[in-house]
């Protein structure tokens, strides 16, 4: 049988791949440009037995996406720039309290209230660094309306795998536009459930790092009772002060990414073998980048796209890599200058590594790449 | 056809634009199985004032969502043609509402006009349907689907009691559009 | 024979980081008191709060706990409820924690009519930041950040949150324990959003700031100002000035409780 097709907004894709990955709990509070991730599951949760609440505040809608998460629903909220920034108290509590969820931000311009209709990429470093305090970061940067798909049902797994929160950044551009999308059957795409405990309920500690540097988290309402709190706390769950233990438990927290670099990092490249010339882009931009390294190719420049889908942790290696290869790298973003200190960090100077940014409202198209591309070389 | 066709569709807000580009992009996508991205203005400006709806077809995959060099654009109004019937290709399309867009745009595309709304109003009996006039105008004159394609597409989308409305909307407009393009 | 508390307090977690003489302690075994009054299964019932000297109450208590961020307790607890409606839910903390930083999450939480019981602390301070004002210090009064007085007004707890749409509201103080347990258990027995306001003691940085010799100078300053439900309407508008009422001041049975909203929206998407 064929597959079932639809032309989806990117927003409308986001909500379908939530549902896919078994999502049955959404909090959020209005947004622009994210709310139609809102509607869509509003309108859908419910048929299959899933909860929608749109509380009084951003801040409210992650605290309500963590407290559900701990009663064992797989759980997200979508929001924009500001909203993200109002939350990013409870991220941080998500991460410290190891609890999954996962987090949509279709960007848009800004600081503030900014452009709310307009597109932008200037999220991508409070994607990391927005909330206070050690911790480590998983974000996902799609860049088509099907790979809002696949990327949202990797988000739930990533977030249950890791026990952490999960953020997928796309931006005005891709999340409102509409493209084609073939649903994945059931079984198609892998969807993780996270583990659980497998002692008994006197002996789980829901921070145990004997059983792994991901504990099993039980459910809320399950026959496991214990404590939660976004202290600095040992295995058992409640507050300490030890340093050993509040040294080895924030360890442990951000080791868990680092340490699984090659299963978390996802990247696609494009006519980068013998590139002179890498054009470093991720989400709606990468498109118009990917147009540009045909043009370019075309006038004889051998150009490639090097394009992250995971932004967070930060595709180090292979950026390395690239820097020695190519002559330049140039990093085209809907902001002034976020990712390229990164891409620039790991370059060790070993290119030229230079930045196309736009921040007026209007897409970062092709023409403006290549006319960088060719002043840098 | 040519590797990426760009088509935009600009109006009054609430003229129906925005669902005749999504028409537009399933018939392609979805009913002939080519790659379509359709997008739109967003915020005040689609509530009121002009408003605008652009779909790229391709037979490769799109990159750039948005559109470059226009090969067919429809404006409904002045307003909509003084601020968006730009960015035409050489040798592309601007078709017009007779009525109401007076002052066409200057540049080496080829204008057409067809009293859309009035069609719609007199003709077809409903002034809502207009933007389905319009649709078909334009397939008939770009031939960017078939006509068939967008026949279905219209249908999908309306409900049951408005078929034969939708149909007979879309049908004048595809004959019309198909007389204009000789 | 003495209740047996011991049952439902997590081993170990003893001494409690409160002060002697604070009130707290009080409210924590009017709770307990009250869970067993209604048989709670503790594996069924979470207890949620926010940060604050209050908001350390549900460590100390054998049941699922959620100490989250500063205010957000009674938004968590939503979560909870909603994702778990069966479960009991039950959100505490103070004064600061629950009407200033979690004042919204407070009254839309009274709003929705979920059904959960918030015990609000309110001993009028910020305890555990070293005694700065809260919305629910009396004005004139002393605290670290209001050295010449407080030049605020303060908040009615118990009727911001009948005004916001909770369905059982009451108040009591913590020198009346026994009605605490009594409240406690009424609120966790009626379907809906109950707040149940205690009214209690810092001699930490309230007392010794605003002249009460003693823990039991303000013991005896709350009884002393409390009159019940009851015995208000026979009394006088001098008689009352500067009272406070304690008992059961609200009480609605017929509007829909949230949970119950959300199991129709159910149906009817699952119908359609």
């Amino acid at each position: 049988m064929a597959k079932k097709v639809a032309l989806l907004q990117g927003n409308e894709a986001c909500a379908q791949g939530a549902l896919y990955a078994g999502c049955k709990f959404f909090g959020g509070y209005p947004i622009t440009p994210s709310t139609e991730v809102a509607e869509v599951l509003s309108v859908e949760l419910p048929k299959v037995g899933g909860k929608f609440i749109q509380m009084e505040d951003e801040i409210g809608a992650m605290a309500a996406v963590i407290g559900a998460s701990l009663t064992g629903a797989k759980s997200i909220t979508a929001t924009s720039g500001p909203g993200v920034s109002l939350k990013q108290e409870l991220i941080g509590y998500a991460c410290i309290a190891e609890v999954p969820c996962v987090i949509i931000n279709v960007m848009r311009g800004g600081p503030s209230t900014g452009m709310p209709t307009g597109p932008g990429q200037s999220d991508v470093m409070q994607a990391m660094w927005g909330t206070h305090g050690d911790h480590a970061a998983i974000a996902l940067v799609p860049a088509s309306c099907q790979e809002i798909f696949t990327e949202t049902v990797r988000a739930f797994n990533l977030a249950e795998k890791y026990r952490m929160p999960v953020q997928v950044l796309f931006d005005e551009i891709v999340g409102h536009m509409r493209e084609r999308i073939e649903f994945p059957e059931p079984g198609e795409l892998e969807v993780i459930d996270r583990e659980a405990p497998s002692v008994s309920p006197e002996d789980y500690k829901p921070y145990d790092s004997t059983k792994g540097q991901v504990p099993p988290l039980a459910a809320f309402g399950s026959e496991y009772k214990y404590h939660v709190t976004g202290l600095n706390k040992a295995d058992d769950g409640f507050p300490t002060t030890k340093a050993s233990l509040v040294d080895a438990e924030e360890r442990r927290q951000v080791n868990k990414v680092l340490d699984n670099v090659a299963d978390i990092e996802s990247n696609e490249e494009y006519l980068t073998e013998d590139a002179d010339v890498i054009i470093w882009a991720y989400g709606s931009t990468s498109r118009s980048a990917r147009y540009a390294v045909n043009e370019l190719r075309k006038e004889g420049i051998k150009a490639g796209l090097f394009r992250p889908i995971t932004l967070w942790p930060f595709p180090n290696k292979r950026t390395a890599e690239l820097a020695v290869q190519a002559k330049a790298i140039v990093v085209p973003e809907m902001n002034l200058g976020q990712m390229v200190f990164e891409v620039e960090r790991a370059a060790k100077g070993n290119c030229v590594v230079a930045h196309e940014g736009r921040v007026d409202g209007d897409p970062l198209n092709p023409g403006q790449i290549m006319a960088k591309v060719k002043e840098v070389l | 056809m040519a590797e990426r066709y760009e088509l935009r569709f600009s109006g009054a807000g609430g003229q129906g634009l925005i669902t005749a580009g999504i028409i537009l992009a399933e018939a392609a996508s979805i009913i002939e199985g080519k790659n379509a991205v359709q997008s739109q203005s967003y915020g005040p400006e689609a509530r009121g004032g002009a408003s605008k709806s652009e779909v790229i077809i391709s037979d490769a995959p799109i990159d750039y969502p948005k559109a470059t060099v226009v090969d067919a654009c429809l404006a409904m109004t002045q307003e909509a043609a003084d601020k968006y019937a730009n960015g035409i290709k050489e040798g592309g399309i601007l078709l017009l509402d007779a009525d109401f867009v007076h002052n066409a745009p200057e540049g080496n595309f080829t204008v057409y006009r067809l009293p859309i709304t009035r069609m719609a109003k007199d003709d077809v009996g409903r002034e809502i349907v207009a933007n389905v006039v319009a649709l078909g105008a334009v397939i008939g004159l770009t031939g960017v689907v078939s006509k068939d394609a967008g026949e279905q597409a219209v249908l999908r989308k309306v409900p049951a009691a408005f078929k034969d409305l939708n149909k007979k909307a879309y049908n004048l407009g595809y004959s019309k559009g198909k007389e204009l393009a000789g | 024979m003495a209740y047996d508390y011991d049952k439902s307090i997590r081993p170990g977690k003893l001494p409690h980081i409160w002060c002697p003489g604070c009130g707290h302690g009080i409210v924590m075994k009017g709770l307990i008191r009250a869970m067993d009054t209604c048989e709670l299964d503790r594996k069924n019932t979470a207890i949620v709060s926010g940060i604050g000297c209050a908001s350390r109450l549900p460590g100390y208590l054998d049941a699922c706990t959620l100490h989250t961020a500063h205010g957000r307790g009674a938004a968590f607890a939503t979560g909870v409820k909603m994702a778990k409606p069966e479960m009991t839910v039950i959100c505490c903390g103070g004064d600061g924690d629950g009407t200033a930083i979690g004042g919204n999450h407070f009254i839309h939480a009274c709003r929705r009519n979920i059904d959960m019981t918030y015990v609000l602390m309110n001993n009028f301070i910020y305890g555990m930041t070293g005694g700065q004002f809260s919305p629910c210090t009396p004005t004139g009064a002393i605290a670290s950040t209001t050295p010449y007085g407080n030049p605020d007004q303060v908040f009615d707890i118990s009727k911001l949150a009948i005004g916001a749409g909770a369905t059982f509201v009451a108040r009591t103080t913590a020198a009346h324990p026994r009605e605490i347990d009594k409240l406690i258990a009424q609120g966790i027995k009626h379907k809906g959003m109950s707040i149940i306001e205690v009214l209690d003691d810092c001699p930490t940085t309230y007392g010794r700031r605003n002249k009460f010799r003693s823990v039991i100078d303000m013991m005896k300053h709350l009884k002393a100002n409390s009159v019940s439900v009851k015995a208000a309407p026979k009394m006088t508008a001098e008689q009352l000035e500067g009272k406070f009422l304690t008992g059961v001041l609200f009480e609605d049975t017929e509007k829909p409780e949230y949970c119950e909203q959300y199991a129709n929206v159910i149906k009817k998407a699952q119908s359609a």
